[in-house]
């Protein structure tokens, strides 16, 4: 009682304003909380504020805010990841020791990893996304993002259930997750994907990642090889169905009832081409444009349709994964945090930092990131668990057996002194 | 129009449902709040907000599929229709696109010339209403009230069956009374809670469909007779002049009764429909349909067919009393008891027509159906006679008050006392002697003369029927000196 956090400024907080880290709400109070902060707020956690993110949750850097980036407390000329990187950082920075996030294609896994701390992305449907700002509602979910397993899972033990107010939130959606905690690894299947270990992964994040997977192997883990052949095509299906969804999702930032409003517009259509333009960000612009494509007559087939078709693809194969093994474990991210900056010119190298996190958003699975050491830079790397649906308290509980023997969560960056 | 032309239309009607709370939120649907009094999170489009579906409107949709024969679709999909309006918050509105909740129906509709005609149904949808814009509020800007915005339609598609104007106002005004026999609208057209599109085009009879024009804004039936007339003038003079008739969204002006241009097909919004990811499909199982069928009251046609077999009448008065659930309940309350086939006259020539003369519906009828039925039993036990009924029915109308306290106050109870009709015929006979000689010397046409005057004398209390026998007597007798 009376913890401490904060939350990304994704969710509704009545009388606080609620910005999605754009210009276009960049005044806009809610007249209610969302039912993740009121639930929070019910446990008797207290909340100290809001959190940086990317604009509408749009980027993997913290680098689309309109009010600025994140750096990474380990490095304070690298990101911290995003979008939720305002909740990693000021968790790993020690300001905090907890915050709110939302993950839809990697964004509470991906900064976790940067920022080396521990982020759970739970099932679709566990967590209420009432007066959590829509980006992608098929594959957003809110989440917890802590220093440790342990800490996310008494997070979820009040953030999860059934919310009448969400249509997609599942009916036995809640959990005693710290409840959980305490298992044995004897006998845990774990399956390691070839295909998170190929090209375009990081040496270094490769080894510490094995390296991780060995302690459990070590612990009595069996090791079992599985294929996810279509991960493949998972960042490409993503950024067909995620946009397609926002473009629609944004649509009520119009420039007519609470949102930024073009000073210059002398009719509707101006009023809402320039409020539009002057209130979103070039990334959601450009994320709009797409969305709104693919979507339209004649192109629905080829890529909202086919992406839907490919996403079927992916569910099944997790689905044949799971029916081999008890969990999946592979890298978070590709590289560690890449220096401010890196990759905002080129779109498509920075939608790769999500290359091994958006399949469980596809599939709706659970996943967690949790530190399993550094690169010689010092930064952090994150092994990422993923589960079957509703494997979230297992997910806490394999990752809480690993931070009892290890100590990478406990490490703290001395940013003070950069 | 040309005999060489055949018009072809289908309608889209909008129903408002009539559940108590919006079909996204828990917010009121009822008309006539201050402006966006009736708004939450939810139907302001705030943003995090989500839709939860309200069951009471999939309901009445189930009921609306039942009644017209249509499948129910187990498994239904709302979807996302894209567009920027000030009235529409979101930015879309949700409906029905590729899985409508209700599948292929039908109709039959009883047409001006007594045939009926059966009218397809291609689906029925759920979807939500927008906002209104107020252009009057405030010079120089708009205004919005979102309190409609949300409330639940269901958008019922025909099949381009009908072949006049008069079909497609029979049609229309079948399904009026169907969506009000079934309790799912108030089907207030003046507050738009029923709006109809229709679907216009020309054809050579036999040939393929021509191309056709859609006229929005029709809110009664009267509009929408006049806007087909005109859009059948229209496309006629274009085609014969040997122009192409435009597919294009045309608004009905009903101050001019005529209907101009809105949009043309290549400027009409690409819509962008894709599947709402924050409603799950739609699914219904065969108990909860089984439900509603259940609950379903007896409808128009089951009625009417009730109204021949149980009152004798013969299809034409049942289906004109049937076509409104009201005027039926009020048959039924004034034949109870009564010479069935009397009572339907009565409705339907002088109630009907009064109604219609003082601009009133069955609704605000000002006899209430059990004065009726006591007209009609005063007429039965020759209290009066069906000439002073017309009377009293007139008196009732206007003034009100009830049959008995008319009848007494007005002395116009019947006179069947032999004696009294007696001595009226004597008297008269006595003043027309002239008359009553030519009668006797074989000019019968006189004896309508006589009657006058008995019914002058009575001022018209005395009964037909004996003032009849006792002439006839009288007359018949020889003159007395």
């Amino acid at each position: 009682m009376g913890i401490p956090l904060a939350h990304k400024d994704i969710f509704c907080t009545r009388g606080l304003r609620t910005t999605c880290g754009s210009k276009m709400l960049s005044n806009f109070v809610s007249p209610y909380d969302a039912t993740v902060v009121r639930r929070l707020q019910e446990a008797g956690t207290v909340s100290l504020g809001k959190l940086n993110m990317d604009e509408f949750a749009m980027g993997s850097s913290n680098e689309t805010s309109y009010f600025g980036p994140v750096r990474n407390p380990w490095n304070l000329g690298c990101v911290p990841g995003g979008s939720s990187g305002g909740s990693a950082a000021a968790v790993a920075a020690r300001l905090i020791p907890a915050a709110t996030g939302t993950d839809t294609g990697g964004s509470i896994r991906q900064p976790a990893a940067f920022c080396g701390i521990t982020g759970l992305k739970p099932t679709y449907g566990r967590v209420s996304r009432y007066g959590m700002i829509a980006f992608a509602s098929s594959l957003d979910q809110g989440g917890p993002m802590a220093r440790s397993a342990a800490d996310c899972a008494l997070l979820m033990d009040a953030m999860a259930g059934h919310d009448p107010l969400d249509s997609t939130s599942h009916p036995q959606g809640g959990g005693r997750f710290s409840a959980a905690l305490g298992r044995s690894l004897q006998g845990l299947r774990v399956g390691v994907p070839a295909e998170f270990f190929g090209a375009g992964l990081d040496p270094e994040v490769a080894q510490t990642v094995e390296t991780a997977i060995q302690w459990f192997a070590a612990q009595g883990a069996e090791i079992h090889p599985v294929h996810l052949p279509h991960n493949a095509h998972a960042v490409s299906t993503y950024y067909v169905l995620a946009p397609a969804e926002a473009s629609s999702n944004l649509s009520r930032f119009d420039g007519v009832r609470y949102t930024h409003r073009s000073a210059a517009a002398k009719d509707l259509q101006e009023l809402y081409l320039q409020s539009r333009y002057e209130g979103f960000g070039a990334e959601v612009r450009r994320r709009i444009l797409v969305g709104t494509y693919v979507l339209s007559a004649g192109y629905y087939d080829a890529y909202y349709r086919k992406a839907q078709q490919v996403r079927a693809l992916i569910r099944e194969d997790f689905r044949r994964a799971f029916a081999e093994v008890d969990v999946i474990m592979g890298p978070t991210t590709p590289t560690p945090a890449f220096a401010l900056g890196a990759k905002s010119a080129d779109p498509v190298s920075m939608y790769l930092a999500d290359i091994y996190t958006i399949a469980v958003n596809l599939a709706g699975i659970p996943a967690l990131s949790l530190p399993c050491g550094f690169s010689k830079e010092g930064l952090p790397i994150g092994l990422q668990i993923m589960g079957d649906y509703f494997a979230d308290e297992l997910l806490l509980g394999v990752a809480a057996a690993y931070q009892r023997d290890t100590d990478w969560h406990r490490r703290a960056p001395a940013w003070e002194e950069q | 129009m040309s005999m060489a032309w055949e018009v072809v239309i289908g309608l889209e009607v909008h129903v408002q449902l009539n559940t108590r709370s919006k079909i996204f939120c828990a917010c009121s649907t009822a008309f006539g709040a201050e402006p966006n009094a009736h708004t939450c999170p939810v139907c302001l489009a705030m943003p995090g907000s989500l839709p939860v579906l309200n069951a009471a409107a999939v309901d009445k949709a189930i009921a609306f599929g039942l009644a017209i024969g249509a499948e129910i679709n187990h498994r239904s999909i709302f979807a996302r229709k894209n567009y920027f309006y000030p009235d529409l918050p979101k930015g879309y509105q949700i409906s029905q696109y590729e899985i409508p909740i209700v599948g292929r129906g039908y109709l039959d509709v009883l047409l001006p010339n007594g045939e009926e005609k059966r009218v397809g149904i291609t689906r029925a949808h759920l979807e939500e209403d927008a906002g209104k814009s107020l252009h009057d509020a405030y010079p120089g800007e708009s205004g919005i009230d979102l309190n409609r915005a949300g409330t639940p339609l269901l958008e019922i598609v025909s099949e381009p069956d009908m072949r006049s104007a008069a079909e497609a106002v029979a049609y229309l005004k079948k399904l009026h009374a169907l969506v009000r026999y079934l309790d799912i609208s108030d089907g207030n057209m003046q507050e738009g809670s029923f709006r109809c599109d229709a679907n216009v085009s020309l054809r050579r009879p036999g040939a393929p469909f021509g191309t056709r024009a859609e006229v929005k804004n029709l809110n009664s039936f009267r509009f929408l007779e006049k806007a087909i007339s005109y859009e059948m003038l229209r496309q006629q003079d274009i085609l014969e002049s040997g122009g192409k008739v435009v597919q294009e969204t045309r608004l009905f002006d009903a101050n001019s009764g005529e209907t101009r241009s809105m949009r043309s097909k290549e400027e009409a919004n690409d819509y962008r429909y894709f599947p709402d990811p924050d409603l799950l499909p739609l699914q219904l199982d065969a108990e909860r349909i089984e439900q509603v069928r259940k609950s379903l009251p007896e409808l128009p046609d089951a009625r009417k067919a009730r109204f021949m077999a149980q009152y004798g009448l013969p299809a034409y008065d049942a289906a004109v009393l049937t076509a409104q659930r009201e005027l039926a309940d009020y048959y039924e309350a004034v034949a109870t008891g009564q010479d069935a086939k009397l009572a339907a006259n009565w409705i339907m020539g002088d109630l009907l027509g009064a109604l219609n003369k003082a601009g009133l519906e069955i609704e605000t009828c000002p006899v209430p159906a059990r004065e009726l039925q006591i007209l009609l039993a005063r007429i039965a036990d020759q209290t009066v006679s069906g000439k002073i009924a017309k009377e009293i029915f007139e008196i009732l109308f206007h003034e009100g008050g009830s049959v008995d306290a008319i009848i007494d106050a007005r002395g116009l109870r019947q006179i069947t006392d032999n004696t009294a009709i007696a001595a009226m015929i004597d008297e008269i006979i006595a003043k027309n002697p002239q008359q009553a000689a030519e009668y006797r010397s074989g000019k019968e046409k006189l004896f309508g003369f006589f009657i006058g005057q008995v019914m002058k004398v009575s001022q018209g209390k005395a009964n037909p029927d004996l003032v009849n026998a006792l002439l006839r007597e009288k007359l018949q007798a020889p003159a007395t000196e």
